[in-house]
C-alpha cells in the first residue's frame, strides 16, 4: 500500500506492506533507529513516538495507519548539534544508564509537558508509568521531567 | 559531571545491536521447543526450506559431530560438565524455549512466518518442575548422569554442631525466594559477518565478557581467535544475565559463514522471558543459633537452587553464593550451609545482580527479626552487636568446599554506617508508627545490612594512546553494559594522566582494542579496569619523560609532565603533542584477585493494606561506603536502580510455570517490572569512609549492592507492619495474594 506521511516536518512517501507496524517502518525503511523496540507488545513503552501531539506506541500501529498523520520521533526533538532543554535536564538529573528507553521517555515527556506544562509530580509518575526502565530507578527520570517545565510552560506549541 | 554516553542517547543517536544493518544482509529466527520436556522423534524442515525467500534451517545435525555445546565460564567444575547445552537441541529438549532450529531468509517476516512449517514430533515425556521430582529422580533430564542433583556445596566456619548443641536460643525456618530475572530493556541480538576471502568473523552485539566469547566461539566454529572480531556496540542493560554465552552467540555467526552471508538476529521480548538466563529460585532450611542476649552464635542448614534445565556459563555461582554469604557482614564464628543445585525442566538460571546474595540475605535478615522478636530484644541493637567490627578486619568468611575457595571482608565501619542509616531514615521517629493502623493501613519499618563482594579478578588490560593531535585514547578490556563506562574510565584516566576530561576518549569492550580483557560482571570494572588504567597511564608517562628527555638533551627523571607539556630542568618545555611524530602509547595488564567488599545498611517504610493485600513501600534510605568514589552521579545511579530492581523482586516480579513445565509470563503483562508511579521514595547515599586495601584506587566495587538487602528488609517491615496478624513472611515475592494468604 501507498503511503504519504510527515516525519520530523519532513514529507515521506513509501510503498509498505499492510503488516509492517509504524516501529518498523520508522526504524527500518526511514533508518530512524532512534526508536526502539523493547516488546512489541505495547507495554514497555520503548518505541513511543508522537502522532499528531499524541504519545503512541509505534509497535501496536501499523504503518499503513500513519497515512496522512504527522509523527514526531526522538530524532525530531533536537536540533542539530545541541541537546533540548527537556533533554538536557535528563542530562543534568542523570536520567539515563543505558540509554535503550530514553527515547521513549522523551517523546512521552514532551507529549505531556506539550499538553500539560504544569502536570504534578503525580501526574508525571502517572503518565511515565507506561515507560519501563530497568536502569534508573525511575526517581531521576521524574526530578527531569519536572524540572523541564519550566521550558514549557510560556511557550505556544513548540516543534 | 556529565556523562560522555549521554549525548548521543538522548538524541536516538545511540547503536544498539538492533540499529547495525549490513548490506545483503538475512534474518534469523529460532524455532523452540514448546514442550518442557521430551525425546525428539524428528524436526520437520521441509515446508520451512521450501518457502520462497528461506535461505537455511539448521538443526543439530548441521553442526556437525559432536554438537557443540556452552562451555562453563566461571568455575569449569567436572561435576557441572554433564549438565551443559547443546547449542541446538537433539536427542531430548528439556525445557519450553530451547531452540530446535535456526531459519535465516531475506526478511524477518518471511523468517517468522516459516517459524509455523516448522513441526516438532517431540514424545513428552514427566517435567520436573519442583524441587522434590527433582531430587526423587523417578524422572531425570540426563539419563546419562542419572540424578538431577548436579553439586552441594558447604560453607564451613568453626564447629557448627557444638555451637548449637549448647546454645540458648535456636530457630529454624523454611524460606522461598522465587524465579526471577534481570529483564534488561534491550533484547538480545546479534548481527554476524563471515569473509571468506580474510577467513575473518565479525560479530556485532557482543557485551559483558566479549573476550571470553570470543574464545568460546572460535572453539566452537575451529577458529582461531585472531580470525573472531567481537564488537560491542552500545548496550541496553545487562546486570549479569546479558553477555554470557547463550546458543544464539553460536548459531548466528554459524549461519553467516554457512551461508557466506551476513546474518542478523533480534530476540523479541517473549523469547527473551523464556531464554534469557532465570535467576533466584532457591528454597531455604535454615536455622540460627544464638546466645539469651542476642550474640549470633551459628547459622546452619540446607538449600535448593532450582537451576534449570542446563548449567551454562555462570557455572554454580549463585547456588554457591547462598551458602559463602549468608552470614553477610555478621560475625558468625560457627556455620555449616549447604546449597545443592537441581536440574529441572525450566529456563535454565544464571547470575542476576547481587546474585546468590540476595537470596542469602533474605534468609538471614528474616531470622535475626524472628530473634530479635524470640529473645524480646531490639532489632537494630541485636545487629548492632553482632556486626563484624573494623578491628577484626580482614574478616574470613565460611570457607566453601568443594575446591576450597576462601575469602575476607576487607575492611570497613559497620557499625558507622549502620548508625547513619536510621539517622537518614529517621528511625526513632518512624518506629512509633511501627505495627499501627493508621488511615485504614498497618505501617511497618525494618532496618538491614549487607555487603557487596566486588573486584573480582584475575586481570584486566588497558592500553593508553597519546595520539599526534595531543588526545588520549583510552582502550580498556571492560565491557559496558549501561554503568556509564567512558565517562568513569575517562575520569580515571583523566586523574593519572593529568589532562583535563576533554581531551580524553574511552574505547572499551570490543576484541580490537586490547590484548586481552575480563569484562564487567562481579562489579569489578571500575576496580580492574580502572587499576589498569592507573598502572598504564604510569607507564606512558614514564615513556613520555624518556621520550622528552632526548629531546631537551636531559634525564628522564628531571622531566616534569603537566597537562599539555614536558618541562626540563633549565625551564626549557616541549607541548605533548609535539613529542613524538608517531603516538606513543602504554599498556598495562593490572592483576588483582582479592575481592573487595562494599558495605552497608538499607532501611524501609512500608504500610499494608488488609483489604487489598497492596504493599505500598513509604520510603526506602539506603548508605553504602565503596571505598573510593570516582563519579558520584553515576554510582549513586547504580544504587537507586539496584534497589528498585530489589523491590521489584520483593514485591512484583515472579517467572511463573506450571505442572508441565509451561512458563505462564510470558509477556511483560505478565511479569511485572516496577514502573515510575511504584516507589517514588528512594533516598541512597553512597559514600568513601574507608578505602579498600586491596587495589590502587582503593575502590570497591558498587554496581550490585544495594539490591541484597532489599527482599529482607521489605519482608521484616511487612512482618512488623502486620504484627498484630502474628505475619511472618517466609516466601517471595509479597503480592497481593500472598499478603492475604499470610493473613489467613
Amino acid at each position: 500500500m501507498r503511503i504519504k506521511l510527515k516525519v520530523n516536518g519532513k514529507t515521506v512517501e513509501a510503498e509498505v506492506a499492510p503488516r509492517i507496524s509504524l516501529a518498523d517502518f520508522l526504524r527500518d525503511t526511514l533508518r530512524l533507529t532512534g526508536t526502539h523496540l523493547g516488546c512489541e507488545h505495547g507495554v514497555c513503552g520503548a518505541c513511543t513516538v508522537i502522532v499528531d501531539g499524541a504519545a503512541v506506541r509505534a509497535c501496536l500501529m501499523l504503518a499503513v495507519q500513519a497515512h496522512g498523520e504527522q509523527i514526531v520521533t526522538v530524532e525530531g526533538l533536537s536540533n542539530d548539534d545541541a541537546l533540548s532543554p527537556l533533554q538536557a535536564c535528563f542530562r543534568k538529573h542523570h536520567a539515563l544508564q543505558c540509554g535503550f528507553c530514553t527515547p521513549g521517555m522523551i517523546t512521552t515527556a514532551h507529549a505531556l509537558l506539550t499538553e500539560e506544562p504544569d502536570a504534578d509530580a503525580d501526574r508525571v509518575r502517572e503518565v511515565l508509568s507506561g515507560n519501563i526502565c530497568r536502569c534508573t530507578g525511575y526517581i531521576p527520570i521524574i526530578e527531569a521531567v519536572l524540572e523541564a517545565r519550566a521550558h514549557y510552560a510560556d511557550q505556544d506549541a513548540p516543534p | 559531571m556529565e556523562r560522555v554516553e549521554d549525548f548521543r542517547f538522548l538524541r536516538g543517536d545511540g547503536r544498539f545491536v538492533a540499529d547495525v544493518n549490513l548490506e545483503g544482509q538475512l534474518h534469523a529466527v529460532i524455532a523452540r521447543s514448546a514442550v518442557a520436556h521430551g525425546r525428539i522423534r524428528a524436526i520437520h524442515t521441509g515446508d520451512a526450506r521450501a518457502m520462497a525467500g528461506v535461505r537455511a534451517v539448521i538443526t543439530a545435525r548441521d553442526l556437525g559431530r559432536p554438537v557443540p555445546v556452552i562451555p562453563l565460564r566461571l568455575q569449569p567444575l567436572a561435576e557441572l560438565a554433564p549438565f551443559r547445552q547443546p547449542m541446538l537441541a537433539h536427542g531430548k529438549v528439556r525445557f519450553v524455549g530451547e531452540p530446535l532450529a535456526v531459519i535465516v531468509a531475506d526478511s524477518p517476516q518471511i523468517a517468522e512466518d516459516a517459524l509455523d512449517r516448522i513441526g516438532a514430533d517431540i514424545e513428552p515425556l514427566p517435567a520436573i518442575v519442583d524441587r522434590e521430582h527433582a531430587e526423587a529422580g523417578e524422572t531425570v533430564l540426563f539419563e546419562d548422569h542419572g540424578s538431577n542433583v548436579a553439586i552441594r556445596w558447604t560453607a564451613v566456619r568453626g564447629d557448627a554442631g557444638r555451637a548449637f548443641a549448647n546454645a540458648q536460643y535456636v530457630r529454624k525456618e523454611t524460606f522461598r525466594i522465587q524465579r526471577h530475572a534481570a529483564l534488561f530493556l534491550e533484547p538480545r541480538g546479534f548481527v554476524a559477518q563471515w569473509d571468506g576471502r580474510a577467513r575473518k568473523l565479525t560479530l556485532w552485539g557482543a557485551a559483558k565478557v566479549a573476550f571470553a566469547n570470543r574464545k568460546i566461539l572460535a572453539a566452537a566454529m575451529g577458529l582461531a581467535e585472531q580470525q573472531i572480531e567481537m564488537i560491542e556496540v552500545d548496550v541496553g542493560g545487562g546486570f549479569g544475565s546479558r553477555g554470557e554465552f547463550y546458543p544464539e552467540d553460536f548459531l548466528i555467526p554459524f549461519a553467516a559463514r554457512l551461508l557466506n552471508r551476513p546474518v542478523k538476529w533480534i530476540e523479541d521480548r517473549r523469547e527473551h522471558l523464556m531464554t534469557a538466563n532465570h535467576a533466584r529460585e532457591t528454597e531455604c532450611e535454615i536455622e540460627i543459633a544464638a546466645t539469651g542476649d542476642g550474640r549470633i552464635l551459628g547459622l546452619r542448614g540446607r538449600s535448593w537452587s532450582d537451576n534449570g534445565a542446563y548449567i551454562r556459563t555462570n557455572g554454580s555461582v549463585a547456588p554457591r553464593n547462598v551458602a559463602q554469604f549468608m552470614s553477610g557482614p555478621y560475625h558468625i564464628e560457627n556455620i555449616a550451609l549447604s546449597t545443592t543445585q537441581l536440574i529441572t525442566n525450566k529456563t535454565p538460571a544464571g547470575t542476576y545482580r547481587g546474585p546468590g546474595r540476595f537470596e542469602a540475605d533474605f534468609v538471614r535478615e528474616r531470622l535475626i527479626d524472628l530473634m530479635a522478636k524470640d529473645l524480646g530484644l531490639d532489632r537494630v541493637e541485636i545487629r548492632r552487636r553482632n556486626l563484624v567490627r573494623e578491628n577484626q578486619m580482614p574478616y574470613p568468611l565460611a570457607t566453601i568446599t568443594p575446591y576450597e575457595s576462601a575469602t575476607e571482608l576487607d575492611g570497613g565501619d559497620y557499625r558507622q554506617l549502620l548508625d547513619r542509616c536510621l539517622e537518614d531514615f529517621g528511625w526513632a521517629e518512624k518506629v512509633k508508627l511501627d505495627g499501627r493502623l493508621i488511615d485504614g493501613r498497618y505501617h511497618g519499618i525494618a532496618i538491614g545490612c549487607f555487603i557487596e563482594g566486588g573486584g573480582a579478578g584475575p586481570s584486566e588490560d588497558a592500553r593508553i594512546v597519546l595520539e599526534s593531535d595531543g588526545t588520549y585514547s583510552v582502550y580498556v578490556g571492560s565491557a559496558a553494559v549501561g554503568q556509564g563506562i567512558e565517562t568513569i574510565m575517562a575520569q580515571i584516566a583523566g586523574d593519572a594522566l593529568e589532562a583535563p576530561f576533554d581531551r580524553i576518549r574511552v574505547r572499551h569492550g570490543s576484541t580490537g582494542d586490547v590484548a586481552q580483557g575480563h569484562g564487567s560482571y562481579h562489579s569489578r570494572a571500575t576496580v580492574m579496569g580502572g587499576s589498569a588504567i592507573v598502572l598504564a597511564a604510569e607507564k606512558l608517562r614514564d615513556k613520555l619523560r624518556e621520550v622528552a628527555a632526548r629531546a631537551l638533551g636531559c634525564e628522564p627523571g628531571e622531566v616534569t609532565l603537566d597537562s599539555g607539556t614536558a618541562k626540563g630542568p633549565a625551564g626549557k618545555s616541549l607541548a605533548l603533542s609535539e613529542l613524538s611524530e608517531a603516538p606513543v602509547e602504554a599498556e598495562a595488564t593490572y592483576r588483582g584477585d582479592k575481592h573487595t567488599y562494599a558495605y552497608g545498611s538499607l532501611a524501609a517504610h512500608v504500610a499494608v493494606d488488609v483489604k487489598t493485600g497492596h504493599v505500598e513501600v513509604i520510603d526506602v534510605a539506603s548508605i553504602k561506603d565503596v571505598g573510593r568514589i570516582i563519579n558520584p552521579a553515576t554510582l549513586h545511579g547504580q544504587a537507586v536502580g539496584a534497589i528498585v530492581q530489589g523491590l521489584g523482586g520483593a514485591l512484583l516480579e515472579h517467572l511463573v510455570y506450571d505442572g508441565d513445565g509451561q512458563l505462564l509470563t510470558g509477556t511483560l503483562a505478565d511479569y511485572m517490572v516496577p514502573s515510575a508511579g511504584c516507589f517514588p521514595v528512594i533516598r541512597s547515599t553512597v559514600v568513601e569512609l574507608i578505602p579498600s586495601p586491596n587495589n590502587p584506587l582503593g575502590a570497591k566495587g558498587g554496581g550490585e549492592g544495594e539490591i541484597i538487602p532489599v527482599g529482607g528488609v521489605i519482608a521484616n517491615a511487612v512482618a512488623a507492619a502486620l504484627a498484630d496478624f502474628g505475619v511472618e513472611p517466609m516466601e517471595l515475592p509479597l503480592s497481593p495474594p500472598r499478603i492475604w494468604a499470610l493473613i489467613g
